[in-house]
């Protein structure tokens, strides 16, 4: 284990931590941003640090097929090569190949797929997986899972849960520097309160540093997304990290947090930055739209960025979808929102003004009162009233 | 605006090179000959506003800005509602020359140029823009200087029509400045083609008239290397001592050279834009003291100014683009990585070389400036030639 996880306070099931971790200190609950290729879109690494970014996911598809993870590691390591000095994550590259190629099949061996460099058949077993992990260096790095889509049902989850628990095996023992790098156990089940049950107990007899919610974020209803991450966060150990895997939406960000989750990635806020979209406490704001070209105010009054502090979104929806500049200072304005968003989850926590927190930014996002039911739903059992 | 000569090149053959001061707006004083940044929508393309404080300051602290980027998207009336150029790009402190052409994207299409207005090719289709319209953005704009419309022609075109260039480029002149706004000063534009009594002429009226300063046009536009010293002297030989003058369009380095020896202070930087979008980063030595030693730069991608970082031999090379760079560039990242960049089309590829080339070409600049003042301005030149001229000859033999 080359990690210390420390709660450093609570209301209800949601904790404000430190996480330490060989290359940084991070407090929780935090969102971490996605740099696919080794750099996250449009930023330097100095401007990351600036806006308070603490730990970043590299994919280890992408780093596998470019630059290869020998190189990377001929190099001395992804941090290095990328001169990030703080943390990071890498993803197992299972799920990328699962849904990025067409033609992946998963068998007990691991995820056979077709090379998009030659064609040829490749596969991708838990060791393989880890041993490139290794070589990149990450200071997280996740287990190989069966991944299967959430709406599917069927014995197929099932199958998927049980061999994910059969690898996560496979990967412990392919592990090499677990003294530098902590691996995370992947949480599978689909949406079935006692596969999920079962697959918790599984990875928690194993005792790794720390957890991740997977299979989620795929499209499943909010009602039973919250469900799940309430029903598995309760049976994680208290005193260890929870990663819910591909959530981004602030509003889920919020939710997960009040019911216990402490981190998070999502490729949205860079993503839809290239769109030409910013992320608001009200929502979005489409700065593509017509009504954006005369409008003088910032981009969010209340955000103290580089961007808002400078430009008006009349500028900005001259530049965006246009110019590489557009989508360089949206992503950066997006990011900053949802780093500042985690430093209030882990300040209002701390301070014992949580469930304010949490009224406010509803209210924010919905001034009508109209919060979602499923909403709802998840803060009665986080203990919020609304 | 503020400029005064400080020093003419003494060096041997009738070099008019010279250095000076130059003041614009709120930004600091600066040193010519000078480069402007080019710009996008008054940004440089790429490196984000907080980023800029990286590069040399105040050598970095002049921009291009095109007024031609601002007919689609934002009104000038928004523009003049957010209050000018300075505020809605959050740079206060930077000195702003507004001309027409980018030559990147905004290209004059002189076929299409009638005696309304200049016509160019831009992003948003081919526009006509009439001296009152150019005069609107620019009133919105408001930069600390401005060229008039100019209408540009190819070194091609007959004689006819280059002498209607020049005719057309000084009635829009009176008429820019007949709708001058309150504050920035005007830059009269010189045209001709690759004429020199045309040059000539449209100098001479030009400097009859009420401007600060000189815009030099149509360079860049087809005329050869060797008839350009003419055409530049036959302009810069009326132009009175004293005013500054800014071209358009002389880019590589034999080219600015070509133009500080013929006396012009200020050059825009459209070349950086083309060598980063290419993959290139500058890697020339800057001065030529260490030329004999630093010139090291073997294998592929490599023409003894630039290297192409795309090519093969940057894959593990952990390096900086140039070892002795102070850029951010060089002082974070190898070439190994902007390699990787290159190779997977992230755009911190173009944030980077455009960091190190702007930061490169600044010291370029510099170093002219230490021979202007040094009075050997024309050995720094020749030595640069020759340089590169030896190694063309050697690559010509070598294929
Ligand atoms: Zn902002
Ligand atoms: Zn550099």
């Amino acid at each position: 284990m080359a990690l210390r996880f420390e709660v450093l306070g609570r209301f209800n099931r949601a904790r404000a931590a430190r996480l330490t971790l060989p290359h940084f200190v991070c407090q929780t609950p935090l969102f971490m941003p996605v740099g696919t290729q080794g750099t996250i879109k449009g930023l330097t690494t100095n401007q990351l640090e600036e806006i308070g970014c603490q730990i970043i996911l590299g994919n280890t598809y992408h780093l596998a097929l470019r630059p290869t993870s020998e190189l990377i590691d001929e190099l001395g390591g992804l941090h290095k090569f990328m001169n990030w000095p703080r943390a990071m994550l890498t993803d197992s590259g299972g799920f990328q190949m699962v849904s990025l190629l067409h033609l992946a099949d998963i068998t007990e061996k691991g995820v056979t797929f077709q090379s998009p460099v030659d064609g040829k058949p490749m596969l991708l077993t838990p060791e393989e997986s880890i041993q490139i992990q290794n070589r990149i260096g990450a200071d997280i790095i996740m287990a190989l899972d069966d991944v299967v889509k959430t709406t599917i049902t069927g014995p197929r989850i099932e199958e998927a849960m049980y061999r994910t628990l059969r690898w996560i095996d496979r990967c412990i023992a392919a592990h090499k520097k677990p003294n530098e790098q902590n691996l995370f156990g992947i949480v599978q089940g689909g949406l079935d309160p006692v596969l999920r049950d079962i697959c918790v107990r599984g990875l928690v007899e194993r005792n790794l540093p720390g957890y991740a919610i997977g299979g989620l974020a795929g499209g499943e209803d909010k009602d039973s997304f919250w469900r799940v991450v309430a029903q598995c966060t309760a049976l994680l150990p208290e005193d260890k990290p929870r990663y819910v895997m591909g959530v981004g939406y602030p509003l889920d960000i919020v939710v997960c947090s009040a019911l216990g989750a402490d981190l998070y990635d999502c490729v949205y806020p860079t993503r839809t930055a290239r769109f030409g979209t910013a992320l608001v406490p009200e929502g979005v704001l489409k700065l593509k739209h017509k009504a954006m070209a005369e409008d003088t105010r910032p981009i969010d009054p209340t955000c103290s960025c580089m961007v808002c502090k400078n430009y008006t979104r009349a500028y900005i929806h001259c530049l965006v979808t246009k110019d590489a500049m557009g989508s360089q200072l949206l992503s950066y304005h997006n990011l900053h929102y949802m780093l500042q968003l985690s430093r209030d989850l882990h300040s209002s926590i701390i301070e014992e003004r949580f469930p304010d927190f949490v009224r406010g930014f509803l209210q924010k996002m919905f001034p009508k009162g109209d919060v979602p039911e499923w909403v709802c739903n998840a803060m009665e059992v986080a203990g919020i009233k609304i | 605006m503020k400029f005064s000569v400080k020093a003419w090149s003494t060096s041997k053959g009738n070099s008019a090179a010279r250095t000076g001061v130059f003041q614009l707006g709120n930004c600091p004083q600066i040193e010519t000959p000078a480069l402007l940044l080019s710009t996008r929508k008054g940004l440089p393309h790429f490196i984000s506003p907080d980023l800029l404080p990286s590069l040399p300051i105040p050598d970095s602290s002049l921009l291009h800005v095109s007024p031609l980027h601002f007919m689609e998207g934002i009104s000038s009336k928004t523009i003049s509602s957010i209050g000018g150029i300075h505020k809605m790009i959050g740079l206060h402190d930077f000195g702003l020359a507004a001309v027409a052409r980018d030559s990147i994207q905004c290209l004059p299409e002189s076929s299409a140029t009638n005696k309304l207005g200049a016509s160019f090719e831009t992003p948003c289709g081919r526009l006509l823009i009439k001296p009152a319209e150019y005069m609107g953005i620019i009133s919105s704009l408001r930069p600390n200087l401005w060229a008039t419309l100019a209408d540009e022609v190819p070194a091609w075109v007959s004689k006819k029509r280059n002498k209607n260039s020049v005719d057309r480029t000084v009635k829009w002149l009176d008429e820019c400045v007949a709708l001058s706004p309150a504050s920035g000063v005007a830059f009269g534009a010189i045209v001709g083609g690759s004429d020199v009594e045309e040059r000539r002429r449209c100098a001479q009226e030009v400097v009859k008239r009420n401007v600060s300063g000189y815009w030099i046009g149509g360079f860049g536009f087809g005329e050869s290397t060797d008839e350009r010293p003419a055409l530049l002297s036959a302009v810069t030989d009326i132009l009175p001592k004293d005013g500054p003058r800014l071209i358009s369009g002389l880019g590589l380095p034999e080219e600015v050279l070509q133009g500080v020896a013929a006396g012009i202070d200020l050059f825009d930087s459209s070349y950086i834009y083309h060598l980063t979008i290419g993959g290139f980063a500058l890697t020339f030595p800057l001065d030529n003291k260490t030329y004999a030693s630093d010139l090291k730069l073997t294998g592929m991608g490599s023409d003894q100014t630039k290297i192409n970082l795309k090519a093969t031999v940057y894959r593990k090379d952990a390096t900086p683009i140039v070892e002795s760079c102070s850029c951010y560039t060089c002082q974070n990242h190898t070439k190994a990585y902007i390699n990787h960049l290159l190779n997977v089309h992230e755009m911190l590829a173009q944030i980077l070389l455009e960091i190190h080339n702007t930061h490169h070409y600044l010291g370029f600049f510099r170093s002219i400036r230490e021979a202007i003042k040094e009075g050997r301005f024309e050995q720094f030149r020749e030595m640069f030639v020759e340089k590169r001229r030896i190694h063309l000859a050697e690559v010509a033999v070598c294929a």
